[in-house]
């Protein structure tokens, strides 16, 4: 049977504008809320339109028809069968206390593969440095690393004018945007495998057990916890969650034991990742803003002890926070503050 | 396999399918984005560069920052706001859908955007391009990772048959029995190939146009033998037009239909 094409067009051409209506307006202001008529009109005409296509793939082969009918289809689809959350409001506070610790914890494995990774590479470079210390040059390849730490410490303590000034603000956000990018491209090469992470979490750790080793080696330990600490214990742990995102991927991909099409393991996760991302990238932006302004100044500037304790104090909140927040007791007075603050 | 369309099955049966972009269009896409971002930030520089004045400090750490967000933020943005598509996407009619056919996620749109730094390895989108040549649906990692697709938007309106199944005098309906028998004798792929060779009659060259419709009009006469008087005078292309019209106009008399409403259905 052919289908009477110009009539099969006339007589459903309401039905189709009408449902391209509803769609466009749907589309405009998702957080509008469909009535139960509505909600069902839009169901039959999704119905009616889909029998539509039906036919006139079976029947005819007009190709701009199909054509149109497919498009209508397709976005009616995607609307009515969606199932995940439809949300386009921010509960920033929400996310910050709630979404992303929990988020955290629900994969802390990944992240202490990624701690790991990281401690293997600093056991490495650490003891590479203390065999060998001609190696400094090939494992640290950064000129300002590459300076004997005694000389570089007389040198800061006796400095008599800010090497930082006018230009903390821009140092700054260059550590921010370096750092945030380092992440990022950790988190994306779970692509790989998990192949790429992992050597970036390695070699992040054999740089960083290698300026260790070299610093206690030159009887420098205070100026390297007072060094290192304001911003490190935010940043590390940063690249760490970065790689834990990266592994995350990176098992979804492989999907080891599971019985899941990798298809809905990647769809199951991508949420997660984009959460810990921006976790990162907030916490990248503090530990930025620490180094620039805090973490270059030394003694006779800033007591050591005080940075030393500054950093212990940032690390305790930080491993409270993605410890604590977000459990059963917290999560009431986080949701209270969250349903406020919505923007 | 490798295919230029997503097929997408709905759980009523329905299948329908996207057409899906190719690495070339997509490159193409991405290199007016990446003049858009370079527009966006020179603007960004002339603007602060009056703020240097105040603090040339202040000033580059705004530019640092600008330059960051534009760059990686520009997708994401676009994407968001524009349901799937970004300038350069606009421009080609793409546009990045769920591979399932399901409403594009936010989260999609990030994990997708933020993994064109693997993508974009080791120059201009050389991995990314290797992938999409390769992968069956032209995904890239990141595609492949958030579970989308760039599809191809054609230009979707409704047909205008008008010109082909014009009211106009038809001698094969004088004949309406053989007219029926010939309905009854065409398959589908054959009423279409007769009616796609007259929509697309301005793609073909001269010769080959009269070659193809003698051909096919040739095809249908044997279908059915009609009076001469029916044929006399009548070309190749009119004899298909004819054709065509009794196949897919059933009742050319009867009123093309009023459109009647799903309560009364």
């Amino acid at each position: 049977m052919i289908i009477d094409l110009q009539r099969f067009v006339t007589n459903e051409r309401p039905f189709w504008t009408e449902l391209e209506t509803m769609l466009n307006q749907w589309e405009n202001s998702p957080d509008a809320t469909l009535s139960l008529e509505k909600a069902q009109r839009l169901h039959l005409l999704y119905e009616r339109t889909a029998a539509d296509l039906a036919k006139i793939t079976t029947f005819s082969s007009e190709p701009e028809t199909r054509r149109y009918l497919e498009n209508l289809v397709a976005r009616a689809y995607g609307e009515i069968h969606e199932t995940r959350e439809k949300r386009r409001r921010l509960f920033p506070l929400k996310w910050f206390f709630q979404t992303w610790p929990q988020t955290f914890r629900r994969h802390i494995r990944a992240f202490y593969l990624s701690l790991a990774i990281t401690l293997a590479g600093c056991a490495f470079g650490g003891l590479a440095i203390g065999f060998d210390p001609e190696s400094k040059p090939v494992l640290m390849p950064f000129p300002a690393l590459l300076q004997d730490p005694a000389k570089r410490v007389a040198e800061e303590e006796s400095a008599t004018h800010d090497r930082l000034e006018g230009v903390k603000s821009s140092f700054s956000t260059q550590l921010m945007t370096h750092n945030t990018s380092v992440s990022i491209f950790t988190m994306a090469l779970g692509m790989t495998w998990g192949v790429g992470t992992i050597v970036m979490l390695f070699y992040n750790g054999v740089i960083l057990g290698a300026v260790a080793v070299d610093y206690i080696h030159a009887g420098e330990t205070k100026f390297l916890l007072g060094w290192l600490m304001p911003h490190g214990v935010i940043e590390i742990p940063a690249i760490l969650i970065a790689g834990q995102a990266g592994l995350i991927l990176a098992f979804a991909l492989i999907g080891r034991g599971s019985q899941t099409p990798v298809r809905k393991r990647l769809r199951e996760i991508s949420g997660d990742l984009a959460t810990l991302i921006s976790g990162v990238g907030l916490m990248l932006i503090w530990a930025g803003f620490i180094e620039a302004f805090l973490s270059q100044y030394h003694e006779p500037v800033i007591p050591y002890a005080a940075k030393i304790a500054f950093g212990c104090v940032e690390l305790t909140l930080l491993c409270l926070f993605l410890g604590k927040s977000g459990t059963a007791k917290s999560a009431g007075a986080a949701t209270a503050e969250g349903g406020k603050s919505s923007v | 396999m490798k295919t230029s369309t997503l097929v997408i099955r709905t759980p009523e049966g329905i299948v329908f399918s996207q057409l899906l972009a190719g690495p070339v269009t997509r490159f193409l896409a991405c290199f007016i984005d990446q003049l858009c971002i370079m527009a966006a930030l020179t603007v960004a520089g002339m603007i602060l560069m009056r703020l240097a004045a105040v603090g040339f400090g202040f000033a580059m750490a705004l530019y640092i920052l600008a330059y960051f967000v534009i760059s990686i933020g520009y997708g994401i943005f676009f994407e968001w706001n524009w349901r799937g598509q970004t300038v350069g996407k606009r421009l080609f009619r793409l546009r990045v859908m769920d591979v399932e056919g399901m409403r594009l996620q936010f989260n999609q749109i990030v994990v997708r955007n933020l993994l064109r730094f693997v993508d974009s390895l080791p120059f201009f989108y050389f991995v990314g391009g290797v992938t999409c040549w390769l992968n069956p649906q032209c995904q890239r990692l990141g595609d492949i990772a958030a579970n989308t697709v760039v599809i191809r938007n054609a230009f979707v309106s409704e047909p205008d048959l008008s010109q082909l199944l014009a009211g106009k005098y038809n001698s094969l309906r004088q004949f309406p029995h053989l007219a029926a028998r010939l309905r009854q004798n065409v398959s589908p792929v054959e009423a279409a190939i007769a009616l796609q060779s007259l929509l697309r009659r301005e793609e073909f060259e001269l010769v080959a146009r009269v070659e193809l419709f003698a051909e096919l009009a040739a095809h249908f006469r044997s279908k059915v033998e009609f009076p001469a008087e029916a044929l006399d005078g009548v070309a190749d292309e009119q004899f298909l037009r004819n054709v065509v019209d009794v196949i897919y106009r059933t009742r050319p008399d009867a009123p093309t239909g009023k459109a009647v409403t799903v309560e009364q259905i």
